[in-house]
């Protein structure tokens, strides 16, 4: 998942920080539960929506007000990055398979949404074969087929028509050469990627196997979209629903509504409950004024799900009867340093090393927010709900260490430290806090930051994330952060250690890990069909990193939702570390 | 107190101002008649309270800090113990009152001839238009030429002549029975002066007003004034006739402020008589003689010019005066030191 | 008089075209004085998959290469007469007047413009009219009142709204009357005047008092010390001779003399504010021109940020126009220059 999904800015208003105290009774334990979705109702208490089904309901009827303080990029389940988004769509949209919507580790399943069950592989896994249910629909009451899933797929491959969303179909696909996009080449023969024998069958042919395909399944690029009523980019103003709600009105920036799509079927849908009678979505709203406003009753869901504001966090920690109304989950999300292992002195391992070692790993953590809104400090680059996580033990994690930092130093040849460049986000308060203590800790061994400042907008684009950029500023350090866009090892890892997605065009998030081990086992990863199997790869894939320094990892991102008053089913989803928008209901 | 047979009286007024720095005595003692028809100059430096005495009789000092005694009479009616409002329906009225300085007394955004039909219909219910007509009437009586467009006019489109003009229009709007002029021509050159002092007696005779003169000018005063009154320190020190003043000036100040009015038939040679030392403080009047500070004969009134207040009594030259000095001594020093230095009056 | 007037319309004229060339420059011509090329800006408009190639060619596509007095007059003619975008995959239509389109979001900038004024102009209009009746009415009365109790409570109280910062005031104004009370509208509600004039007037209700007690504050301190200033004037005092009653002089003489400075003042602010209420719309979560400048900026949306800036220019160039015509009529000595 990029940079941009979980982290909600305030808007020019800043947020009064009321107190950032992480005081606070009982450290964030959870309440133990079974993890089931049939698990019984659980007390208020804080993170009772963690692991279990908060306020379980099956009533039907009322409004779900929510509300986001900034905008995304889009509807069109096509074109969208955002993990709200995905979260979202599955109101309105259904893709060949989703996330099953339970609590916890359970919310990290997938289960057969369009298709009738998960993916059949073949050809050693580099063709994956789904037959969709009968009796699906379209808002207007056409049938949904299989043409119209591959339709959405081919679409979303349109880079240049629908700008955001990820680029997995075109990097896996075995597309023909003359194929350019379903609205320049239309008449192009796309079988050889994306097959339909008849209109309930739909076969996918890869370049490469990849024993994980299921998890593209999942990806909104998957909901159907009829191609008569395709309008390119202005798709986004009259999506054609295939799920329980589809569009009412449309305010793009300013409000979106959703009522009850008569054509969706519930026999044909185990998964959804349809709940409400209808969704009212805000844009804009002051943050602030947002957060008040779920306290107060008035809204039901920050849809940004990132959490609290700092202004409403000291409140909520602070007084025990919101905290009971807490829930404080750990994302699939790592914020961490890029050490840029192309600029010299740090193309030695020992240089980079030293740099982990004089950090003060604490004081990091503060920048990011301490403990319950920053997150844990991080000993990998892996966060601990991707599967094959393991605990890593090479660095201390305290205040920073000095001596062993000097050791590194000289091993690297170095005795007298270095000086060298750290980019940041500068509009990013906390990434200048990062910036700012490293420039401090990494001081005390004589290592020299000169800190430099980059507008976020272009981050990527032509600074951080641009190969002779980097270069040519002597760029060591680099503010980075990057959160799963599904909770496996490839979900998480793929875009940001495989030095294959390195472009010199930039726009690049693997910033400068070029190691040639690494990119062998990803390889083997995706081949291997075994999940255990699979997930220890990319564990081992993680302490290759760490081993090599190629990463200074500050937290494991945690934040603190808050639970809508009012509202029956709700929990914390793995697949999202946010509430599941799926089944929420109305008392 | 019984109603004087006068127009206008003042009894003993007093008009005095609480400062932080101590009691002003603006006005201390002040007392005079004015019949219809008849003009009054009342001649004094700056600080001798004379404009404070005209608003004392317009009533605009009712309401602030100053307080007020004695008795002011205006056709039958006392005015000082009247309600604020009452004499507030009789301003502009009754009783009006031309400013120094018509530039900065009328309001910039309004034209002349708004501001003289505001004024008119302050005290008569009328139209618009009938006003107006009656404003274009007032121009064109105190000799503004084509009084049609110029009644549209700003005051600052006016020449300082023509704007003094106007304001008299605007003053006599009303047909008042008193009218003050507070230093009319001060602002003005003097070939002006003379022409607003002629339309000032002109439409006095016409409206048959009382009028009230306050200059420092004795010139402007002589050509006016059927009587005069000196002013000094709050106090009226010499009150009588024009004719009688000019004739046979009694005060010392008086004589001082004859002395030093620069005429042409006097002698180039003979030295002008200035009046020596500065106004006396009003929060600290010196005791006795207000003036004696300042009076070169003052050791000839056998000591009770620094200690006793003279009483205004009637002296030689047949009008009141206000001084200790014996009237022998007076017609002494009139005869061998004044009369020549000040020439055929 | 009509010499003033086109005087003044030539030099507002003047003014827009200025700003125009000042605000290209901006972005256009600073960011290429510190080395930007054409296809740094080009690359922004495009996705993160375009390759060195296309930057190259969507460059000299969108002009990129042109000198930049042919830049600038492409722009300044979309204006007038539309434009069109040849991005290489598509043609983008920009219909007149158009302020640029953004390439984020997909759109032309100025139909959401068009959208966003009228709420920006409720919610300006709105407070300006309380904060002038309410400040210069406390001016003028704490000036009559000089020294006594309620002068001194009223100036304390002014200050006080000058300086406590309105998303502060207005975050806990809405906890209090909104979410505590109930009794006005939460954030982000808000009825077009068309649809339902009561149900906006209620919409707007909170913004409105929020913002007017920023600046009625100043308004009653400067109408308090041109009231002071003026009633000292001798024409006060001829009105008083006149006759006239007191109140009618403190309105028709004193006041009117006081208020041209306030007057030029009010102007202004106005014109700033309707350029947008950036601070208030986005306590309030109003979707005005200042909250569109915000998230332009944000997402670092070029084009919009233009669009906003050119517009919000063009309301302080026409509130100083305005003000300006207003004061001759208001002033006549004016005129003559």
């Amino acid at each position: 998942m990029n940079k941009r999904s979980a982290v909600a800015f305030a808007a020019a208003g800043a947020a009064l920080s009321l107190g950032l105290s992480a005081c606070g009774g009982g450290g964030g334990e959870t309440t133990p539960a079974d993890g089931s979705s049939g698990a019984p109702a659980a007390a208020e208490a804080f993170n009772a929506g963690l692991e279990a089904v908060f306020n379980p309901s099956d009533k039907k009827g009322g409004v779900l007000k929510m509300a986001i303080s900034e905008d995304w990029d889009s509807v069109d389940p096509g074109d969208t990055y955002y993990a709200l988004s995905w979260n979202l769509i599955r109101i309105y949209g259904r893709s060949l398979v989703t996330y099953t919507p339970a609590p916890g580790a359970e919310g990290r399943k997938l289960s057969p949404d369009l298709a009738e069950s998960l993916g059949e592989s073949s050809d050693d896994g580099k063709t994956w074969t789904y037959k969709l249910r009968a009796g699906l629909k379209f808002e207007d009451g056409t049938p949904i087929t299989s043409k119209d899933v591959k339709y959405a797929v081919l679409r979303s491959m349109d880079k240049e028509t629908l700008v955001n969303g990820p680029t997995y179909f075109n990097d896996w696909l075995d597309l023909p050469k003359d194929f350019k996009s379903v609205y320049k080449t239309p008449d192009v023969n796309t079988d050889s990627a994306i097959e339909t024998p008849d209109d309930q069958t739909i076969v996918f042919h890869l370049k490469k196997a990849y024993a994980g395909f299921d998890n593209f399944a999942a990806l909104p690029g998957t909901i159907p979209v009829p191609k008569d009523k395709d309008t390119g980019v202005k798709y986004r103003e009259k999506v054609i629903a295939s799920g329980p709600y589809k569009f009412d009105k449309v305010e793009p920036g300013k409000q979106y509504t959703l009522v009850r799509n008569e054509h969706w079927d519930p026999a044909t849908d185990p998964i959804r409950k349809a709940l409400p009678d209808s969704y009212e979505i805000s844009l804009g709203v002051n943050a602030d004024d947002l957060d008040n406003r779920v306290l107060a009753g008035d809204l039901h869901i920050d849809l940004a799900g990132s959490g609290v504001q700092p202004a409403a966090l000291g409140r909520v920690l602070g007084d025990p009867a919101l905290k009971a109304r807490a829930d404080n989950p750990t994302g699939a999300r790592t914020w961490y340093t890029s050490i840029m292992s192309n600029v010299p002195p740090l193309d030695n391992v020992d240089c980079r090393r030293a740099i982990i070692f004089a950090a003060d790993r604490v004081g990091l953590q503060n920048a990011y927010g301490g403990e319950f809104a920053g997150g844990d400090i991080a000993t990998g680059l892996m966060p601990p709900s991707i599967g094959g996580w393991k605990k890593l033990d090479l660095y201390p994690t305290g205040t920073g260490d000095v001596e062993k930092a000097k050791e590194a130093l000289t091993a690297c040849g170095k005795p007298e430290g270095f000086e060298t460049v750290m980019a940041y986000r500068a509009d990013r308060p906390k990434e200048k806090a990062i910036a700012e203590s490293l420039q401090q800790s990494l001081g005390k061994a004589g290592i020299k930051l000169d800190l430099k400042g980059y507008p976020t907008g272009d981050y990527f684009a032509l600074y951080a994330g641009k190969p002779d950029f980097v270069k040519k500023n002597g760029i060591g350090l680099a503010t980075n952060g990057w959160g799963a866009d599904w909770n496996d090892g490839f979900g998480f890892m793929s875009q940001i250690v495989d030095s294959r997605t390195i472009r010199e065009s930039g726009g690049n998030y693997n910033l400068s890990i070029t190691d040639k081990e690494i990119d062998a086992k990803i390889d083997e990863a995706l081949l291997e069909t075994d999940v255990a199997k699979r997930d220890a790869i990319w564990g081992e894939i993680d302490q290759r990193v760490m081993e090599q320094a190629y990463v200074l990892p500050s937290v494991w991102s945690k934040s603190v939702l808050v639970r809508p008053q009012g509202a029956t089913n709700v929990f914390v989803t793995g697949a999202f570390d946010m509430y599941d928008y799926l089944n929420l209901g109305l008392e | 107190m019984s109603a004087p047979s006068s127009f206008l009286e003042l009894r003993d007024l007093r008009i005095h101002f609480p400062t932080d720095d101590g009691l002003v005595k603006s006005v201390d003692g002040l007392s005079f008649q004015l019949e219809r028809g008849k003009t009054l100059g009342i001649v004094g430096e700056s600080g001798s309270g004379k404009s404070v005495t005209s608003l004392g009789i317009l009533g605009l000092h009712k309401g602030g800090r100053a307080r007020i005694s004695g008795e002011i009479w205006l056709d039958g009616e006392e005015l000082v113990s009247a309600s604020a409002d009452h004499v507030r329906t009789l301003r502009g009225k009754k009783m009006a009152m031309i400013f120094q300085d018509p530039l900065s007394a009328m309001h910039p955004f309004y034209t002349v001839g708004a501001q003289i039909v505001e004024a008119y219909r302050i005290h008569n219910q009328v139209s618009k238009k009938v006003a107006r007509k009656h404003a274009i009437e007032m121009l064109d009586r105190v000799g503004i030429p084509q009084p049609d467009r110029r009644v549209d006019s700003y005051p600052h489109e006016f020449s300082g002549g023509m704007r003094q003009r106007a304001m008299i229009a605007m003053a006599l709007s009303c047909d008042p029975e008193l009218l003050i002029a507070d230093e009319p021509t001060t602002a003005l050159d003097v070939t002006v002066q003379a022409q607003i002092l002629d339309l000032m007696r002109d439409l006095q005779r016409d409206f048959d007003a009382a009028l009230i003169v306050i200059t420092h000018d004795l010139g402007v005063v002589a050509e006016l004034s059927d009587d005069i009154l000196v002013m000094y320190g709050g106090k009226g020190i010499e009150y009588g006739t024009s004719e009688s003043i000019f004739d046979r000036p009694e005060h010392p100040y008086t004589w001082g402020l004859l002395g030093s009015m620069p005429r042409l038939d006097r002698e180039r040679t003979e030295r002008l008589l200035p009046i020596k030392g500065t106004p006396p403080s009003l929060i600290n009047v010196p005791a006795g003689c207000s003036f004696h500070p300042r009076c070169e004969y003052a050791g000839r009134t056998g000591g009770r010019a620094n200690t006793e207040v003279p009483e205004l009594i009637e002296g030689e030259g047949g009008h009141l005066v206000r001084c200790h000095l014996p009237r022998e001594v007076r017609r002494e020093i009139w005869e061998n030191e004044i009369k020549a230095k000040l020439g055929p009056s | 008089m009509v010499t003033y007037i086109i005087r003044r319309l030539v030099g507002a004229l003047l003014m827009l075209v200025i700003v125009s060339m000042v605000t290209f420059s901006i972005f256009f011509v600073i960011p290429r004085i510190a080395g930007a090329t054409a296809e740094d800006f080009a690359s922004r408009y495009m996705g993160r998959s375009a390759d060195a190639e296309m930057i190259a060619v969507t460059a000299e596509k969108l002009g990129f290469n042109d000198p930049i007095p042919v830049q600038y007059g492409r722009w300044i003619s979309g204006v007038f007469v539309g434009s069109e975008f040849d991005t290489g995959a598509s043609i983008e239509e920009c219909p007149a007047p158009c302020f640029g389109y953004s390439f984020i979001r997909r759109q032309p900038v100025w139909p959401d413009l068009v959208d966003r004024i009228p709420v920006t102009l409720s919610l300006a209009v709105g407070a300006s009219v309380i904060w002038l009746i309410g400040g210069v009415a406390t001016g003028v009365l704490s000036a009559l009142r000089k020294g006594t109790i309620f002068d001194r409570a009223a100036m304390s109280i002014a200050l006080a709204g000058v300086s406590l910062p309105i998303f502060f005031t207005g975050i806990v104004s809405l906890v209090v009357f909104s979410y505590g009370l109930g009794i006005t509208a939460p954030g982000g509600s808000f009825t077009p005047f068309l649809e339902n004039p009561a149900q906006w007037a209620y919409s707007l209700l909170l913004p409105w008092i929020t913002l007017a007690f920023l600046y009625a504050a100043s308004y009653a301190r400067l109408t308090r010390a041109g009231m002071l200033e003026t009633m000292s004037e001798d024409y006060i005092r001829t009105a008083r001779a006149k006759g006239m009653r007191e109140s009618k002089v403190v309105v028709k003489h004193g006041l009117r003399a006081a208020l041209t400075p306030i007057l030029t003042i009010f102007g202004l602010d106005l014109g700033l504010l309707l350029g947008g209420a950036v601070l208030t719309e986005s306590t309030f979560s109003l979707k005005g021109i200042g909250d569109y400048a915000v998230q332009a900026i944000v997402t670092n949306d070029l084009p919009k940020i233009m669009g906003v800036t050119m517009v919000a220019a063009l309301f302080v160039v026409l509130a100083s126009l305005i003000v300006d015509l207003l004061y001759a009529v208001v002033d006549p000595r004016v005129r003559l220059g």
